[in-house]
C-alpha cells in the first residue's frame, strides 16, 4: 500500500490555484523527487500534506487512513514528518532539546509525572534523550558531544540543514518529507547530503519525498521523478524519462523556442 | 595593534550635555530633588537629593566619553585627556541648562503650572547661597562631577568596577540604613557595629561610608578571579558532583530563609512577604509569558480567584456559602477553581497571537474584578464591602500571625512552586511551550498539541497565582474587589521582565528588588512608577533578557556580541583568519 496518496488534492489561493487536481503516491521505501519551476505549487503540496492548509478538495490518505482536516501535529502522529526550505529551528533550544521536541508525539508524561516525578516519567526521559543521541548520531561526529548542550542558533548553515533532519527522525515518521535538503550548501555538502538522502532510506527504513532544484541530486537520489507546472502533474517517472520529456523542458525553459536554442 | 586615542564625536557632547540638563531640571520640576533632600545618605552633607542631581552629569558624563566598541576589523580606542574633557563640557552644558531653569525660576514665579518648582526646591539647587553664588557653584560642582564620570574610563579595567562597585555599595548602605542596622542588630553584632557605621539616623559616618567601600572595594578585587575559577570547577564538575553542590546550595539557602525572620524583625518580615507573594504570581506568570511565550496582562484575575475561593471557603463572615474549612482544606478547592478560570480564559483566546492575546487577557483581569464588585454576584463575594475576617492559618495548635511567622508559609510555598517550575521546565511538558514559544507553527508540525499546550500554561499559570491569592487573603484578613486592580498585574509582569523571563533567580530577585524595595524606601512611593518606567526602558535598551537572564534568553538577544567577542579572542590569540591570496 502506498504511504501516501492524494486523490484530485486542490487547493487555491483567491484566483491562482496552487494545487489543481493532484492525484500523487508515494510507495512503502520508494524516495520520490517532487520538481518543477518555482511556484509550482511544491512546497504548497508539503504544506497541505502535513495539516498546515486545509485543501479546498480532494483527500489525502496516509496508510489508507484519510488524514484531511487533521491538525498538523495529529498528521506527524500518523507518520508524516517534514523540514523546511528556510530551514525552521526552535535557535533559542539545545541541539538536544530540538530532537527531544520531535519526540513529543511519542513520549506520554504529562505536567503531573513531571512535577512528581515519576518512575514512568524518569525511565521515559532517558530513553528519550538515550533515542535523540542515536539519532544525532546518524550524522556522523558533527552534532553529538558538546553540541547536544549547545543552542541550534549557534549551528553552520548546514549543521542546522542536518539537525532539522533529526527532528523530523526522531518523531518516528514512515514517510519524510525534506523541503530543498540542498538549498545554500556548497557541492561538498550537498554530495554528503545526497548520500545521507539514500542512507535515511536504506538504513532506517524512511520513505523519502523531497522536493529539489539541483537536478544532480535529483538524478542520483530519485527511484522516480514527478513534475508539477502550475499545480499540476505534468511528468512522472525515472530521471531519464523526465529529463527528456518535451513538456518537462517547456516548464522549465519556458517556450519552444528556448529550447531550439538550447 | 596600537590603539588610537578616544575622540568623542562634538556634536554627540553638546547634545548629551543638554539631554543631561533637562533630565536635572525635569527631576527637579517633578519635586524629586525636594522629596529627596532631607534623606542624608552619609553624614553630615551627602544627602539623597544631591545624588540624584549630580548622578546626571556623573553618569552623562561618563556616557559621552565611552569608547565605541571595537568591531571586527576596526582599530581599538582608548579613552585619553580629550574624554575628560568631553565629559567636562557636557558638566557646564548640563549646569548650564539647570543654571538657566534657577536664573527664570528665580524670576519668575511658574508654581501656577508646575508645583514642585517652590523657593525651598530653589533654595537646594543653589545650595542655600543665594541665585548668583549658587549658580557659581552649579557650574563647578556640574563640570567637576561629570568629568569625574568621564574619568571613570581612565581607571585600569582591572579596578574600574570594584571603583563603581565600592561607592555604589556605599550609597545602598546609606540608604537602606533601617535594613542593614536591623540586620546587624539581628546578628547581635549590632550594637557595636552600628555606632560605628551609621551617625543617628542620619546615614553613615565618615568613617563608616570609607570602611564600606574599602570593604567592598577589596571584596570585589579579590572575587574577580575566584570567581571564574568557580566557573571552571562547575563547568568541570561530574554530574554526582554537581548534584551534590545543588544539595549544598538548597540547605545553605533554607538554612537563611530559616533564620530570615529572626534577624529581620517584624516590619522587615512584613515587606519580605509582600515580595514573597508576588514572587508566587511572577513564578505563575514566569510559566505563561517566559515559558510558553503568552503574553498575559491580565494575570490579577486568577490571584482574584485564588483569595476570593479562600476567603470564601474560610470566613465566618462569607456572605452565602460559608462552610469554614481550613486552609489546608481549601488549597484543592482553591486549585480547582484556578484550574477553571484557567480555561475560562485560556480557550477563547487558543487561537490567537501576541498582541491581540495581550489586549484580550487585559480585559479578562478587568473582568474579573468588575465581576467580584458586581451587585449581582455581591450575595456570593460581597460586592466592595468584600469579604472580612478571613482566619489565621493554622498547623496544628500553632497559629500562623505575625508576618516573622507567615513568611515561612509564604516561602515553604515558594520553595514548593520554585521545583514544580524547574520540574515542568526540565521535562516534556516545558519543551513543548518552550518550541510553541520559539515558533509556533513548526512547534505543531513537529507533534505539539498547541491547543494543549496552551491550555496547560494557562491552568498551571492560574493555579500558582491563585495559590499566592488565597495566601494573600489569610495574611491580610479580609480582601476587597480594588486590591485586584490592572496595576498588580503590571507589576508582576514588571517583576517577571525586569528579572528575566525563563529564569527562576530573576524572578526571584526582580521580586525583591521591585516589590520589597519600594516599601523600604518610602521616599520614592510617590515616583514608584516613574521609575518603574525609567527602569523598564533602561533595562529593554541595554540589558533586555533581565537582571540573572536564562541562558536561552541571552543567547538570544546578544547573537552579534557572542560573535564579537569569539572575533576579538581569537584576535588576542593572535589566530587571525587567513588572508585571501592575492590575485
Amino acid at each position: 500500500m502506498a504511504v501516501l496518496e492524494t486523490k484530485n488534492l486542490t487547493k487555491a489561493f483567491g484566483g491562482l490555484t496552487a494545487i489543481d487536481g493532484l492525484d500523487f503516491h508515494v510507495g512503502e521505501g520508494e524516495i520520490v523527487s517532487l520538481i518543477g519551476p518555482n511556484g509550482a505549487g511544491k512546497t504548497t503540496f508539503f504544506n497541505v500534506v502535513t495539516g498546515m492548509i486545509e485543501p479546498d478538495a480532494g483527500d489525502i490518505l496516509v496508510d489508507g487512513h484519510n488524514v484531511v482536516g487533521l491538525r498538523p501535529n495529529q498528521v506527524l502522529e500518523r507518520g508524516v514528518a517534514r523540514t523546511f526550505q528556510n530551514v525552521r529551528l526552535f535557535p533559542n533550544m539545545t541541539v538536544l532539546e530540538n530532537v527531544l521536541v520531535g519526540q513529543h508525539t511519542r513520549t506520554r508524561t504529562g505536567p503531573i509525572g513531571a512535577i512528581l516525578r515519576t518512575r514512568r516519567f524518569r525511565r521515559e526521559e532517558v530513553e528519550a534523550v538515550e533515542k535523540a543521541k542515536d539519532t544525532l548520531a546518524f550524522f556522523g561526529t558533527r552534532l553529538v558531544g558538546y553540541r547536544f548542550d549547545q543552542p541550534a542558533s549557534v549551528l553552520s548553515y548546514a549543521n542546522r540543514r542536518r539537525l532539522e533532519i533529526a527532528r523530523a527522525m526522531a518523531s518516528e515518521p514512515k514517510l519524510l518529507l525534506l523541503d530543498e535538503p540542498t538549498a545554500g550548501m556548497n557541492p561538498q555538502e550537498t554530495r554528503e547530503l545526497t548520500e545521507l538522502v539514500a542512507k535515511l532510506r536504506d538504513e532506517r527504513g524512511f520513505t523519502i519525498c523531497l522536493i529539489e532544484h539541483d537536478m544532480r541530486v535529483v538524478g542520483r537520489v530519485s527511484d522516480r521523478v514527478v513534475v508539477l507546472d502550475y499545480g499540476t502533474k505534468i511528468a512522472e517517472g525515472t530521471y531519464h524519462e523526465v529529463a527528456n520529456d518535451e513538456r518537462v523542458v517547456e516548464a522549465y525553459l519556458g517556450t519552444k523556442a528556448g529550447k531550439a536554442a538550447s | 595593534m596600537a590603539a588610537r586615542l578616544h575622540r568623542p564625536d562634538p556634536r554627540r557632547v553638546v547634545r548629551l550635555g543638554l539631554v543631561g540638563g533637562l533630565t536635572a531640571v525635569f527631576l527637579s520640576a517633578i519635586g524629586m530633588v525636594e522629596a529627596f533632600a532631607v534623606r542624608s545618605l552619609v553624614d553630615p552633607e551627602v544627602v539623597l537629593g544631591y545624588v540624584t542631581v549630580a548622578l546626571v552629569p556623573f553618569v552623562f558624563g561618563y556616557v559621552a566619553a565611552k569608547p565605541p566598541p571595537v568591531r571586527e576589523g576596526m582599530e581599538p580606542v582608548r579613552p585619553g585627556g580629550l574624554s575628560v574633557t568631553a565629559g567636562a563640557l557636557v558638566g557646564v552644558l548640563t549646569a548650564g541648562v539647570v543654571a538657566l531653569f534657577v536664573v527664570i525660576t528665580s524670576e519668575v514665579n511658574v508654581r501656577g503650572v508646575l508645583q514642585n518648582v517652590s523657593p525651598p526646591l530653589l533654595d537646594i539647587l543653589t545650595f542655600h547661597r543665594g541665585v548668583s553664588q549658587g549658580v557659581a557653584w552649579l557650574f563647578f560642582g556640574g563640570t567637576l562631577i561629570a568629568a569625574g564620570g568621564a574619568a571613570v574610563h581612565l581607571i585600569p579595567a582591572r579596578f574600574r568596577r570594584p571603583v563603581v562597585l565600592a561607592v555604589t555599595w556605599v550609597l545602598i548602605f546609606g540608604l537602606l540604613q533601617t535594613l542593614i542596622a536591623q540586620v546587624f542588630r539581628g546578628l547581635k553584632i549590632g550594637d557595636v557595629v552600628n555606632p560605628f557605621l551609621y551617625k543617628g539616623s542620619r546615614g553613615l559616618s565618615i568613617h563608616g561610608a570609607i570602611t564600606v567601600w574599602i570593604a567592598v572595594f577589596a571584596l570585589v578585587v579579590s572575587m574577580e578571579g575566584q570567581r571564574q575559577a568557580v566557573r571552571r570547577r562547575l563547568d568541570e564538575a561530574t554530574p554526582a558532583m554537581r548534584r551534590n553542590y545543588l544539595l549544598f546550595g538548597l540547605a545553605v539557602a533554607i538554612l537563611v530563609l530559616a533564620v530570615t525572620p529572626h534577624i529581620l524583625g517584624n516590619f522587615l518580615s512584613e515587606v519580605l512577604d509582600l515580595a514573597g507573594i508576588f514572587l508566587l504570581m511572577a513564578l505563575g506568570l514566569n510559566i505563561v509569558v517566559g515559558y510558553a511565550g503568552l503574553l498575559d496582562l491580565g494575570y490579577v484575575a486568577f490571584f482574584a480567584v485564588g483569595a476570593y475561593t479562600g476567603a470564601v471557603l474560610t470566613s465566618p463572615l462569607s456572605p452565602t456559602l460559608d462552610p469554614e474549612l481550613s486552609f489546608w482544606t481549601s488549597i484543592p478547592f482553591i486549585m480547582m477553581a484556578a484550574a477553571l478560570a484557567g480555561i475560562v480564559v485560556g480557550t477563547p483566546v487558543l487561537r490567537m497571537r501576541g498582541d491581540y492575546l495581550a489586549i484580550v487577557t487585559l480585559g479578562f483581569g478587568e473582568i474579573a474584578r468588575i465581576l467580584f464588585l458586581s451587585d449581582a454576584l455581591k450575595p456570593y463575594f460581597g460586592g466592595a464591602q468584600g469579604i472580612i475576617q478571613i482566619p489565621n492559618i493554622s498547623i496544628g495548635p500553632v497559629d500562623f500571625v505575625t508576618s516573622q511567622e507567615f513568611f515561612y508559609i509564604i516561602y515553604g510555598l515558594a520553595i514548593v512552586l520554585i521545583y514544580v517550575s524547574w520540574a515542568l521546565q526540565h521535562s516534556r511538558v516545558g519543551r513543548a511551550w518552550m518550541a510553541m514559544r520559539e515558533d509556533e507553527t513548526v512547534a505543531e508540525v513537529m507533534g505539539v498539541n498547541i491547543v494543549q499546550a496552551k491550555l496547560q500554561a494557562f491552568i498551571i499559570g492560574a493555579i500558582l497565582a491563585s495559590l499566592g491569592g488565597a495566601l494573600f487573603a489569610h495574611k491580610i484578613g479580609s480582601i476587597f474587589p480594588h486590591s485586584f486592580n490592572i496595576v498588580v498585574s503590571i507589576t508582576v509582569l514588571m517583576v517577571v521582565i525586569v528579572g528575566g523571563m525563563g529564569s527562576i533567580p530573576g524572578v526571584a530577585l526582580g521580586a525583591i528588588v521591585l516589590v520589597g524595595a519600594p516599601e523600604l524606601l518610602r521616599e520614592f512611593s510617590e515616583f514608584k512608577f516613574l521609575l518603574y518606567g525609567a527602569l523598564l526602558i533602561f533595562m529593554m535598551l541595554n540589558k533586555p533578557e533581565g537582571l540573572i537572564p536564562s541562558k536561552e534568553r541571552a543567547q538570544e538577544l546578544h547573537q552579534d556580541e557572542a560573535a564579537q567577542d569569539a572575533w576579538l579572542r581569537r584576535e588576542a590569540l593572535g589566530e587571525t583568519e587567513p588572508e585571501p591570496a592575492g590575485p
